[in-house]
């Protein structure tokens, strides 16, 4: 990426721990760490995806930016539009308020984020309204706007969510997210709940939005086929941590991390003439509240090494691009998948 | 090849509401074979786990099967049609579970929190066979181990609760077959897992239909597993099965507009990173809204007004095993099909 301007986005040693509380006492037992040093940055009209198996600190990491949880530690740093860079993760309650109108949130469930007694225009307009942004007449001319630019009907403005199918439910939600122009969108499984037909109508709605608006989108999911049609960049998570980060064609030919290798070999080809032998991962995701000693993914890994058992791996520089955590980064050979 | 094990002719099953009719499953048409894995593909409410749930006879009220024929051919090499059976008769309760093991999308609510899962599969076991409470017991340990589960001596005495989805998918996996079926339906087997667990869980259902020659059906809405499992596809749109035919073809001489539309439409690891999916335009209707004639008309690009708004096309053959319900191979009639 270019080093002209400071990255939209700038998550520095962010950490999460809930604690675990038990007893009559609720004394603390334990934390679950759930995000654990993660460090990325994303750039203005980028993409950066992240992904993992459930329970690796996606939502959470994405709550944090928001600050809809406080971070346990660590610095988020984000450019507002008078180019300046604040910490998001300190600022008081009332100093954030003008930052986090500049990000915004596309949610997983079409269905339950409607308000289902108020009308699309409503909906739309509410974030304008509690900011106190225009009057009724200019609030209206903005939702009319904001139907075109997610290719609805101005028609729709009236009626209730009921009526509208799940992938107009997420263009609707995707208007909403735009009212107050921001500059960088959190999408956590944006497209997940949607019907194969309408996911591809999304998914390149998100991308046209990008192009016209130069929106940077935070996109979490758990499908890697989504991620190759819709990010930049990758970042891999493992139980709170980022393993891997790299562009995206060379994170999927060219995975440096064995747990990326396991990830992009388990996800199915849509062609029969491409059956492939598959790493099939043994055993389960490591608990965030007693994560294995030295490499977390160490019990998993078939490449694993006395020295994994030990000792923790950095995120490095791997060459080629890549960041990746870990002690054999340099030497293994692993298998991506190829493009067509 | 053998004879099909089960072949389902012209299903119909329609549910009566206060709204109106639902036709849930409008025409559907399959065959199945032993040793081999038939993949039932389409979107959110075609009628995938309704047509499931019809051959099983657990279809809920209001629904009810209407038309059409399940014949199953036994084990002593008889054939008896589901569809004329009670529902609740004995002889349906021994092919439901006995002779048809199936897994459902919700291994939370399909697995008692109250029993322990080896009481659940020992339950399950003496169902369809007369073994001791001490037999049973060890039986359900050797199907937790074939299914995968570290530990099954210990395992066999927790609770649902206690085990990760995976591990639950597979518990259900090993409950469906406690009874030794020829045929499994496995209904999203995989939907709510990781890719790494759904990997485990297809590998399993693959090396256990080639141990026991079993026939699967396997309902899914992830066109990459049906290429990765299956033999032969059914795909189904709004209650019909619009194309059959063996998996090579549904991929790569797809003959049925819908089919090609949702292949291309489908986001791959292989493809070029930024790159634009293509569409289909619209939406699935409202299933109080189906429209008239060809089902999918108003989605086409093929579409030919005055004929696919008309008449319904019938089921044509292609070739030997491929079918396609659509008017471009099927002249139209004076009676609907
Ligand atoms: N409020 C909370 N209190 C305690 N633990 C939590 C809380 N929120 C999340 N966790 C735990 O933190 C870990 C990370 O959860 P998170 O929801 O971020 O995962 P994710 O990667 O988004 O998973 P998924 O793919 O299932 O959505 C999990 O172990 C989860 O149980
Ligand atoms: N109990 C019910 N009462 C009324 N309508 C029902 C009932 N169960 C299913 N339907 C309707 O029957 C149709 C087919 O549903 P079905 O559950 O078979 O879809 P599906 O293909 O399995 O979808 P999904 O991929 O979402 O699981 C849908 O229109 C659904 O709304
Ligand atoms: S550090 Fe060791 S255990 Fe961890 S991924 Fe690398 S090789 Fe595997
Ligand atoms: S019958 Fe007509 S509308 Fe239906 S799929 Fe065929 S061409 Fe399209
Ligand atoms: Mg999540
Ligand atoms: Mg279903």
């Amino acid at each position: 990426m270019s080093t002209a301007s400071p990255p939209v986005l700038s998550v520095e040693r962010l950490r999460k721990y809930f604690p675990i509380r038990r007893g009559v006492l609720r004394r603390v037992v334990g934390h679950v760490k759930a995000v654990d040093d993660v460090t990325f940055s994303i750039a203005r009209g980028e993409t950066l995806s992240l992904v993992g198996e459930s329970g690796c600190g996606k939502t959470t990491t994405s709550r944090c930016i928001l600050r809809a949880v406080q971070p346990t530690e660590g610095s988020i740093r984000f450019l507002t539009g008078d180019g300046r860079q604040v910490d998001v993760a300190g600022l008081p309650r009332a100093e954030l308020r003008p930052v986090r109108r500049q990000m915004q949130m596309i949610f997983q469930d079409p269905y339950s984020s409607l308000n289902p007694r108020m009308t699309i225009s409503d909906i739309i307009a509410e974030p304008l309204l509690v900011n106190g942004i225009g009057d009724l007449d200019a609030r209206r001319r903005r939702v009319a706007e904001l139907l075109d630019v997610v290719q609805l009907p101005r028609a729709y403005m009236n009626r209730f969510p009921h009526a509208f199918s799940g992938g107009q439910r997420q263009r609707i939600g995707i208007a909403r997210a735009l009212a107050l122009n921001p500059a960088l969108i959190v999408a956590d499984e944006p497209v997940s709940a949607l019907d194969v037909s309408v996911q591809a109508q999304i998914i390149n709605l998100m991308l046209e939005l990008q192009e016209r608006l130069g929106l940077s989108y935070l996109f979490v999911a758990h499908d890697l086929s989504v991620v190759k049609h819709v990010s930049h960049r990758v970042a891999v998570m493992y139980v709170g941590r980022i393993v891997e980060i790299a562009d995206t064609a060379t994170i999927f030919a060219r995975p440096r991390h064995p747990y990326t290798e396991a990830l992009l070999s388990a996800v199915p080809v849509p062609d029969p003439r491409k059956r492939a032998k598959r790493i099939v991962l043994e055993g389960e995701v490591a608990d965030p509240s007693n994560v294995p000693a030295g490499c977390a993914f160490h019990p998993r890994c078939a490449y694993a090494t006395e020295r994994c058992r030990q000792e923790k791996p950095e995120l490095r520089d791997a060459g080629g691009g890549n960041l990746v955590a870990c002690h054999r980064a340099a030497e293994l050979e692993l298998r991506g998948v190829a493009a067509q | 090849m053998a004879d099909p094990i089960l072949s389902v002719r012209g299903l119909e099953t329609f549910f009566h509401g206060d709204e109106g009719i639902v036709r849930a499953v409008d025409g559907a048409s399959f065959d199945l074979f032993p040793g081999r894995t038939l993949g039932i593909v389409g979107e959110s409410g075609c009628g995938k786990s309704v047509t499931a749930r019809s051959i099983l006879r657990i279809v809920e009220r209001p629904g009810r099967v209407e038309n059409g024929s399940v014949l199953l051919r036994r084990a002593d090499g008889s054939t008896v049609d589901l569809v004329k059976l009670d529902a609740s008769s004995r002889e349906m309760r021994e092919v439901r579970g006995g002779e048809i093991g199936y897994v459902f999308q919700e291994p939370m609510s399909s697995l008692s929190a109250y029993h322990t899962i080896g009481n659940q599969l020992m339950e399950a076991i003496r169902l369809h066979r007369t073994v001791t409470k001490a037999e049973a017991r060890d039986r359900a340990i050797e199907l937790l181990r074939m299914v995968g589960i570290p530990r099954p001596e210990q395992r066999v005495d927790s609770y649902s609760f206690e085990l990760s989805g995976g591990l639950r998918q597979r518990v259900m996996i090993a409950l469906s077959l406690a009874a030794e079926p020829r045929i499994l339906i496995a209904d999203e087997p995989t939907t709510a897992l990781d890719v790494t667990t759904q990997a485990q869980i297809l590998e399993l259902i693959r090396r256990i239909q080639e141990e026991r020659n079993l026939a699967v059906v396997l309902i899914t809405h992830d066109m990459g597993v049906i290429a990765e499992m299956a033999d032969a596809v059914a795909v189904m749109y709004l209650g019909k099965v619009v194309e059959t035919g063996p998996v090579d073809a549904i991929f790569h001489a797809p003959k049925h507009p819908y089919t090609q539309s949702l292949l291309r439409s489908i986001p791959s690891v292989l493809a070029q990173p930024l790159s634009r999916l293509a569409t289909i335009t619209g939406s699935i209707p409202h299933p109080f809204a189906r429209p008239a004639g060809c089902p999918f008309h108003p989605r086409c690009p093929s579409f030919m007004p005055g004929t696919c708004d008309t008449g319904a096309p019938g089921l044509t053959r292609l070739a030997p095993d491929h079918e396609a319900r659509c008017f471009l191979y099927d002249q139209p009639r004076e009676t609907s099909a």
